[in-house]
């Protein structure tokens, strides 16, 4: 019966029962549901197993192949950590968020058609954003705000991209469109705000770590990845994706040496983390494709990790930023450690998970001579390690001894952590487990003498650079402050200017109203004075003057006639 | 979760400014300088082995330049050094105080 269910059904309608079990049943259950949905992936057909008519048109809410199955399976396993993680959080509305969110993401990765791909993509973006709200201050209620309309805007794009499309070419069906007019253009912007492309992506740094301590972790996992997905299968080789996610994988490192907040600097990394992805999907190539998806993977991993770590840490410590933080690992040593692992992962130290998936990416950007973006990938590679793989451990971590003593992370926590950091160790060592599942066949070694030693050159010389700054002081501090991106545009400049610009308007309006009101006095006035009770043409003459007036005219048509 | 927030940071803080370690604390390998000055010395040993490592093998290479030796230690490095150096610059440039949006 299980296997007949679409998937992501299981989480959606088995998340919405939750405050229906208590006590220790609860915590199994919560487990139990995505380990039964892996389950149902591993039994599952491939193909169209759901077709549905509505008019003209037929759907495919369900589609089955090697490209969705990578994504169905890393987000059950990303739902399982993340209940793992989120275990003993007693909201249960922060539960039912997290496992609608996650099978709505599981079912847009199945979705065969651009509407049900659409009713998915809007779940998703309305479930998560109680993950932030469940925060429950001031501040997470407007960043949720903010996410909530980049993420509609996204779906209404999303909608309106379908309807051209279908317009043009008469299928609903969601396979690969390229830019080719109105309709898949609209669905592109679509994908790039959620897949934060450059300029389109602040929602993701503003929102995120204002989420509650488990929240990040679930929204770190789904929505940004479900867009890697719709990118990879609506708009794979096209060229314009390299050149945006080079833009990527550089532009957000720069931040992310600066930004105080440690879980606002993942974010920053992930932008750049998504940056690699996307330039694999614009050479779509079989490798480079299969570099996407592995490194989608990978990241949910990874990323986890990292953000559970400082989740931990916000939890025991009541903040994350770096300038208030160090020396942590006296508290927290398991904490450390593995969030030391999520770093290595980031980074693509050999043996850890990116090392194995990332240089697919960058080995296809070789094959097409993309020369430059190589260099940029080999840079950005350099500065994600610099700002993950180092300042994340070293300034929550080590550093400068802050004083904080508090707990180790709780137990649940710690075994997510630590499962979600052997999965990591476990890719980087046998890829050959993580390559049988990617979309095309492997053809790709990456363990070669060359590529490890370049690639220890590479990072040990980025360690040694942090090193080096940090010892002869020129190593920026960690300040309290925020950095303003492209949301100034819209939480300041767009504010402040149109205030003035509404202010004007308003007296301007007012301005109107008042001398056309002015005007219409007078107009009635003039009205009220020839028409009015006492005005010339509304008197009552006597009968008499007409009677002369009759006569006057009679005698003048007399005259006329005469002469 | 804001109550968990509140009742598990239960953190203390050392109110002995220049603490090395909270006092009565067991003392720590890394609390001692020096032997945070040997792992300093110990990068740069292990980065000059990695580099001097390029002479002993056949590198397969996709582009010209990487065959200089020790070019891909010396873009990290230089990498890093601009990205910082470059990144104090955007701090000039972006940085606000901390209650900015909230004013």
């Amino acid at each position: 019966m299980i296997d007949s269910l679409p998937p992501g059904w299981l989480l959606i309608f088995g998340g919405l029962l939750i405050p229906l079990v208590r006590g220790r049943g609860r915590s199994i259950y919560m487990l139990l549901l995505p380990a039964l949905g892996f389950l149902q992936l591993l039994m599952i057909s491939h193909g169209n197993l759901l077709q549905v008519s509505i008019f003209d048109y037929s759907l495919t809410p369900v589609r089955v192949d090697r490209l969705s199955l990578v994504f169905g399976y890393i987000f059950h396993i990303a739902a399982f950590l993340g209940m793992v993680f989120a275990l003993r959080v007693k909201d249960t509305g922060q539960h039912v968020a997290a496992f609608v969110y996650a099978g709505s993401a599981i079912g847009a990765v199945f979705a065969g058609d651009l509407i049900t791909l659409f009713v998915y993509w809007e779940l998703a973006a309305v479930s998560s954003v109680f993950l932030i709200w469940a925060r429950r201050t001031e501040r997470s209620y407007r960043a949720g705000m903010r996410y909530l309309i980049f993420q509609i805007t996204s779906g209404v794009l999303l909608l309106a991209g379908a309807v051209a499309h279908v317009h043009q070419t008469g299928s609903l069906a969601f396979d690969k469109m390229g830019l080719s007019g109105l309709g898949s253009s609209l669905i592109f912007i679509a994908f790039g705000i959620k897949c934060a492309f450059p300029l389109l992506h602040n929602w993701l740094e503003d929102a995120y770590p204002e989420a509650t301590v488990t929240g990040t972790v679930f929204l770190s996992s789904f929505t940004t990845k479900m867009a890697i997905y719709a990118l990879a299968r609506g708009f794979p080789g096209t060229e314009l994706l390299v050149w945006i996610g080079a833009t990527m994988t550089a532009f957000p490192i720069f931040y992310a040496v600066i930004v105080n907040d440690l879980r606002r600097v993942l974010t920053y990394s992930m932008n750049n983390q998504l940056g690699f992805m996307v330039v694999g999907i614009g050479i779509g190539t079989n490798l480079a494709l299969n570099g996407a998806a592995a490194h989608a993977f990978a990241d949910i991993l990874f990323k986890g990790v990292l953000f559970m770590s400082m989740g931990a840490v916000l939890l025991r410590t009541g903040t994350v930023k770096g300038s208030e933080l160090g020396g942590l690992y006296k508290s927290m040593p398991w904490t450390a450690g593995f969030c030391m692992v999520g770093a290595a992962s980031i980074s693509a130290f050999p043996l850890f998970s990116a090392f194995v998936t990332k240089s697919m990416i960058i080995s296809a950007t070789t094959e097409h001579n993309y020369t430059f973006v190589y260099f940029v990938l080999l840079f950005a590679s350099a500065g994600v390690f610099h700002h993950s793989g180092i300042k994340i451990p070293y300034f929550a971590f080590f550093g400068h001894d802050s004083g904080i003593r508090c707990k180790e992370a709780p137990r649940n926590m710690l075994i997510a952590m630590g499962l979600a950091a052997s999965l990591c160790i476990g890719i980087g060592a046998f890829p050959a487990l993580l390559y049988r599942v990617l979309p095309f066949e492997v053809d790709y070694q990456p363990y070669t003498l060359t590529h490890v030693i370049t690639q220890l050159q590479l990072l040990f010389w980025s360690a040694v650079a942090f090193a080096w700054l940090n010892w002869i002081g020129l190593y920026p501090p960690e300040l309290r402050s925020v950095n303003i991106d492209s949301d100034w545009i819209y939480r300041r400049l767009v504010p402040r200017t149109l205030a003035p610009a509404v202010r004007a308007s308003v007296r301007l309006w007012t301005g109107v109203l008042d001398r056309a009101g002015r005007r219409m006095t007078a107009t009635l006035q003039t009205v009220y004075r020839h028409h009015g009770p006492e005005g010339i043409l509304e008197r009552t003459w006597p009968t008499g003057s007409m009677a002369l007036w009759v006569a006057v005219l009679l005698a003048l048509i007399l005259l006329l006639y005469y002469l | 979760m804001q109550d968990d927030d509140t009742t598990n940071s239960q953190a203390k803080r050392s109110h002995d400014a220049s603490t090395e370690s909270v006092r009565g604390e067991k003392k720590y390998w890394l609390d001692d300088p020096r032997n945070v000055r040997i792992i300093y010395v110990g990068l740069w040993i292990v980065c000059g082995l990695l580099v001097t490592a390029d002479l002993f093998y056949e590198k397969h290479i996709e582009f010209p330049i990487e065959r200089v030796w020790g070019f891909f230690g010396f873009y990290g490095f230089v990498s890093c050094v601009l990205l910082v150096l470059a990144a104090k610059q955007l701090r000039k440039i972006v940085g606000r105080s901390e209650d900015y949006y909230d004013r």
